[in-house]
């Protein structure tokens, strides 16, 4: 299942949209890299809305992409993480540290908008 | 070794209810994770509990997946007279945990992973059992009981 990434401005929107196999997970840090690259992105939302299981391996990949994305100068947000997988995540001792989340879309654009603007500045 | 040895007496049967999903790939952690979950949601546990317990089974397949290669896991409900539980059953024939105590805490690893597996699986779910023989294999065992 194929990560779809979409270029909106300076900012690239992932959108998880079923269950992900690691070698998804995989393929997707590759694109999601590569496209940053190519669109010379200065922010990524990954919206994991739909995800209904974050465990190690992916909770690990995530914020191993944010890492990267953060060292090509863009920021990284991640969006709509479900109360229950959050509360899961947190009893098997994942936390998304370093790793900007929002609520959802909307605030994950506000606040990629925000971290620009006080760069520009 | 043994690892806090609670009874489990229906460990070799099998339930007709039981189901079976070998694990040999990354795909198939998906595939068990999805049947736990709805096993867990037609037994009545909420989406809270069935978030722990597909993620539980997702951590305890990838440790298959990464460690012994080839395993099943096993998934059904159980009962205590008339509480309702559901019974995750992770086996493998791999290399067997040569020190428990020490891959039940936590950071420990050694495929390069997190490591977390195992403490984690341990606080998401209410039972945790675990034997392991070098060289014959991994059994864990937990369950989940209906509050």
């Amino acid at each position: 299942m194929e990560v779809p990434i979409l270029k909106q401005g300076s900012f690239l929107i992932a959108t998880v949209q079923a269950a992900l196999t690691d070698a998804d997970l995989l393929q997707f840090r590759t694109a999601i890299i590569h496209q940053v690259v190519r669109s010379r992105s200065r922010g990524v939302i990954l919206d994991v809305t739909d995800l209904d299981v974050m465990d190690s391996f992916a909770s690990r990949t995530i914020r191993e992409i944010a890492q990267m994305i953060r060292l090509r100068g863009a920021e990284t947000v991640i969006v709509g993480i479900q109360p229950e997988v959050a509360f899961a995540m947190v009893q098997l001792g994942l936390t998304m540290e370093g790793v900007a989340t929002a609520l959802d879309l909307e605030e994950g654009l506000a606040y990629l908008n925000q971290k620009i603007k006080t760069v520009a500045s | 070794m043994r690892l806090e040895n609670a009874a489990i007496a229906a460990v070799g049967d099998v339930s007709v209810d039981e189901i079976r999903v070998s694990i040999t790939s990354d795909q198939d952690i998906i595939a068990a994770r999805h049947q736990g979950r709805a096993l867990a949601v037609k037994l009545d546990f909420s989406p809270g509990d069935a978030t722990l317990i597909a993620t539980a089974i997702s951590e305890l397949a990838r440790n298959i997946v990464s460690y012994a290669r080839h395993g099943e896991i096993r998934i059904r409900p159980a009962q205590n007279g008339e509480r309702p539980c559901i019974v995750i059953i992770a086996w493998d024939d791999g290399p067997g945990i040569q020190d428990i105590g020490q891959a039940m805490r936590d950071g420990f690893s050694t495929s390069g992973s997190l490591g977390l597996g195992l403490p984690g699986v341990r606080r998401l779910m209410d039972d945790f059992e675990i034997v392991s023989e070098q060289g014959k294999g991994t059994t864990v065992t937990v369950r989940k009981w209906k509050p």
